[in-house]
């Protein structure tokens, strides 16, 4: 395929073609558009640094990574972006204790237990829970999940853990997150086991294998990379995702994993900032752009990570 | 490492750790706790997708009437408050969204699968920034739409085409890759054929390849509307109103509201009567989407290869 045109002399292509100037436009209107995705990127990158460096001119970079208070909006701002970066972490983290599991377990039951006629029910159903819009969850987090873990909290558990939450704080949010992802993580795990041959399993089953021992021992670890990118995928959105965080989790600037704290993430202080008034050129208007630039520079390690590895994986079996 | 060697591998792994059991087999107790944690995964899911739908609706059912339709938004009354301009404002959002969307993501389709050559580093780039821009946060495409469109060099200012192009931006990657998909469903005999006659490749694109891959596009496409009608944050940078008491004129002129941005207003107040409020909001956007999901589901049931 390589080279089909290379190495014929000129004119003897066999490639269709048309010397119509007609067909030549429409082919560079198809590689324009096909560019404009990379138009969209270097978009997003020049919009973020422009601010962001003007916000560096205020704030130093040493400043900015350390711990210090989050308050860019009082009289005497500070600007410690650890500690939405400990936000996000600790929503992300709760969240993902719940939807990585769940996730590996549905896609598995999905793609070896479940029937025919289960998979057609289940399948649409994961889709659907996949296409609830983030304000919906945003709502069931803040209307539904809070009151309801607030009020059978779990104070009998001994020191910090014990102490009932207010009505924002990071359980809650990590909670629904979890929710939100787990179709995710589903969806692109079970491509991954799907793609499995027929006849690793039918050998497996052969020398008399059970389900769960072609499921653990063949399937996973056959599709190891394929899961891990779904993993991976999962925890970009949930760094990602703004709506359940900023009802959920609350605006306090908390250094802390407790799950009945409060916490801040980097998605909720942006979100939180533009729908107040603003004013242009301001340092708390360039702070939006320094924490978009870090999360984007964030998703964007984690998004590679995740093409790589689904990359690697195609490789082995396609 | 040849592709072989991995299978054979993992088969001969399988082979040794289970030919050990093969002697005591009885009841499978395992493989049924197995099973049975398996399907609690699963279920964690779908019984909190049943407790939402049933929560949302047990919520909002006092206020689902025609005023919530036909009323504008009010503080004062709330009982006969409606958000008719949120449900303009996402009709204007999501008509500039599909008018823009469309030609630009099945013309970047139509050049990854009919035109480009893969050995060529700069289409394979052009993957992997679509795959990378599929999982870039919303909230970044509104600081994105916040800086170009509404801000200098668009400079359209806070409307609700605004809102549209920087939704068509996030769902780009959704439309690109679903259509690449439909595309490469297409026999390729078909495409031999009508060369063989002596078409153009173009010819042979737009009446033979795109024809047939359109059931497809389509879902798609709805898939990717339903993805963008859902979008609150970024619409929340690009001016989208929270408040909004009279009806935007068009795309291009006067502020906007859309339906997500009415109902986070909404859930952010306190009282009791605005989280009726949103119930009812949230019960309509998400009836909104199962009715598109079950139309995209049942156009890829109809027209799969499999049927």
């Amino acid at each position: 395929m390589a080279s089909s045109t290379a190495d014929r002399p000129a004119g003897l292509s066999l490639e269709p073609q048309s010397r119509r100037i007609g067909e030549k436009a429409i082919v560079t209107w198809l590689f324009v558009a096909a560019l404009a995705a990379v138009l969209i990127t270097v978009g997003i990158i020049v919009a973020l640094l422009e601010p962001a460096a003007e916000f560096f001119r205020f704030v130093s970079v040493t400043e900015f990574f350390s711990t210090a208070r989050w308050t860019p909006t009082q009289a005497d701002p500070e600007f410690g972006v650890l500690r939405l970066l400990a936000g996000t972490g600790a929503a992300v983290l709760y969240s993902c204790i719940i939807a990585l599991p769940a996730g590996l377990g549905a896609a598995i039951y999905m793609n070896e237990y479940a029937s025919h006629r289960a998979r057609q029910v289940l399948k649409p159903l994961l889709e659907v829970l996949e296409g609830i819009p983030t304000v919906v969850y945003g709502f069931f987090a803040v209307a539904f999940v809070a009151p309801l873990l607030k009020d059978n909290w779990w104070t009998w558990m001994p020191g910090r853990l014990g102490e009932e939450p207010g009505t924002q704080f990071i359980l809650a949010a990590g909670l629904v997150l979890g929710i939100m992802i787990i179709p995710t993580v589903a969806s692109v795990s079970q491509d991954a086991m799907a793609a499995i041959p027929r006849g690793l399993r039918e050998a497996a089953y052969g020398l008399g294998s059970t389900r769960m021992q072609v499921a653990t021992r063949v399937v996973v670890p056959g599709a190891l990379s394929g899961i891990v990118a779904s993993f991976v995928l999962g925890l970009s959105r949930a760094i990602g995702e703004t709506i359940v965080v900023l009802l959920a989790a609350g605006a306090m600037a908390n250094l802390s994993i407790w799950p009945n704290d409060g916490a801040f993430t980097m998605t909720a202080f942006i979100g939180r900032t533009s729908t107040g008034e603003i004013a242009y050129g301001t340092i708390t208007y360039y702070s939006i752009f320094a924490v978009g630039a870090l999360l984007f520079v964030i998703t964007l390690i984690v998004n590679l990570i995740s093409i790589a590895l689904v990359r690697k994986f195609r490789e082995v079996y396609e | 490492m040849s592709r072989q060697s991995v299978r054979t591998r993992t088969a001969v792994q399988a082979v040794q750790d289970t030919s050990i059991r093969l002697e005591r087999r009885g009841a499978d107790v395992a493989g049924e706790m197995f099973r049975a944690v398996l399907l609690l995964c699963i279920v964690v899911g779908i019984v909190m997708l049943g407790t939402l739908l049933a929560y949302v609706t047990w919520r909002g059912w006092p206020r689902l009437d025609l005023n919530l339709f036909t009323q504008m938004p009010s503080s004062i009354n709330l009982d006969t408050a409606g958000f008719l301009p949120a449900i303009v404002g996402t009709v204007w959002i999501m008509v500039g969204v599909l008018v823009t969307v469309v030609p630009l993501g099945v013309s970047a389709a139509l050049y990854l699968e009919e035109y480009a050559n893969n050995d060529r580093w700069w289409n394979r780039a052009i993957e992997v920034v679509i795959q990378n821009l599929a999982a870039v946060p919303s909230i970044v495409f509104g600081i994105l739409g916040l800086a170009f469109v509404v801000r200098s060099p668009l400079a359209l200012g806070p409307v609700a085409f605004a809102g549209s192009l920087t939704l068509t931006m996030l769902v780009l990657p959704t439309v690109i890759i679903a259509s690449r998909e439909a595309i490469r469903a297409v026999p390729s005999t078909l495409r031999q054929a009508s060369i063989g006659l002596g078409a153009t490749k173009w010819q042979t694109v737009w009446h033979q390849v795109l024809p047939t891959s359109v059931p497809g596009i389509l879902t798609g496409t709805i898939l990717a509307m339903s993805r963008a009608i859902g979008e609150t944050a970024p619409l929340l940078l690009v001016g989208a109103t929270t408040f909004v008491q009279f009806l935007p004129n068009g795309p291009f002129d006067g502020a906007y509201t859309a339906i997500p941005v009415q109902i986070f207003q909404w859930v952010v107040r306190p009282q009791e009567e605005f989280r009726v409020l949103a119930a009812a909001g949230c019960l309509v956007l998400v009836v909104l989407l199962l009715l598109m999901n079950s139309v995209a589901i049942w156009l890829r049931a109809r027209f799969s290869p499999e049927s």
